[in-house]
């Protein structure tokens, strides 16, 4: 088994939908982990924070 | 099922998951990739059989997970229950994603193999552009209303009501004559595809899956404390 990386006459549509797949899955991804990383941080500094 | 209904009981249950759901994406997505490259090619469809394993997933999946924002809606709707309705809002973008993915990456196989990028006639092309467009207006009805239960109610109901619209993605190429083939893996006799080419497409099905439940999870998590925090901000400004 080897690796094919040569899409020959069909790598105009292979290749961006490969990429594509590969930009939108990673945005997602991306966008979830940064949501979570800013909300439990904003959470833990609203209740660290002395009350008024 | 009822017990992590509790967002605390949640929030300690998803903790140790979420970590490993995340790595098991990781390693299906790797995995599949590389199986999907070494594949040969189809004897007809030659390289563009490549294009299946990023397109049959993105489809299925994006179809699941519809499925599992009409019945979050409904237990957001019949119960009342906020880890519910944040269940159902985590899943909406995932899901518009997913499904433009199906269509973009659909259209890119389209072209090389029926020679059109679209079908407007097409019964299986349809109903995945108005899955589609209910994950579109359900996002836009939910940022559209400032209540935020209001939104949930009606996007609630929303929801529900695209439920419909499943079985008829599904059974559209059963049920009408279309440009697009049949299924070839939920078949009564087996899927009808040699292991070369199911390996791959079973192992990013699995990783598609897998990515969705993290992103998921991840978002629900994230609203739980979100909603924390912004009824902190508020105590603190009634207080102030």
């Amino acid at each position: 088994m080897m690796l094919d990386l040569d899409m020959g006459r069909y790598a105009a549509f292979v290749w961006p939908a490969w990429g594509l797949s590969a930009i939108v899955l990673a945005a997602l991804a991306a966008r979830a982990l940064i949501a979570a990383r800013r909300w439990s941080a904003e959470l833990k500094r609203l209740e660290d924070e002395p009350k008024a | 099922m009822f017990g992590l209904a509790n967002p605390d009981r949640f929030l300690r249950f998803t903790r140790p998951l979420t970590p490993v759901v995340w790595g098991v994406a990781v390693v299906l997505l790797a995995v599949g990739t590389w199986f999907s490259f070494i594949a040969p090619e189809d004897y007809q469809q030659g390289d563009t059989v490549r294009i299946m394993f990023v397109h049959v997933p993105a489809a299925s999946v994006g179809l699941m997970i519809y499925g599992a924002l009409g019945v979050s809606s409904f237990f957001a709707l019949v119960f009342r229950h906020p880890l519910a309705d944040a269940a159902a809002r985590a899943a909406a973008l995932p899901g518009a994603a997913y499904t433009a993915l199906a269509l973009a990456t659909g259209s890119l196989w389209g072209k090389p193999m029926w020679g059109a990028w679209w079908a407007w006639g097409d019964a299986r092309l349809m109903s995945v552009l108005i899955l589609f467009l209910f994950y579109l207006g359900y996002m836009a009805l939910r940022a559209s209303i400032d209540d935020e239960a209001k939104a949930a109610r009606a996007a609630a109901v929303l929801g529900l009501v695209g439920l419909i619209n499943l079985p008829i993605v599904k059974f559209s190429v059963d049920w009408w004559n279309t440009l697009h083939q049949p299924a070839s893996l939920m078949r009564a006799d087996g899927p009808s595809m040699s292991a070369v080419f199911l390996t791959p497409l079973l192992l990013m099905m699995a990783a598609y899956g897998a990515l969705f439940l993290a992103i998921w999870l991840t978002s629900i998590r994230t609203e739980i404390v979100r909603r924390r925090a912004v009824s902190i901000r508020a105590r603190k400004a009634l207080e102030a």
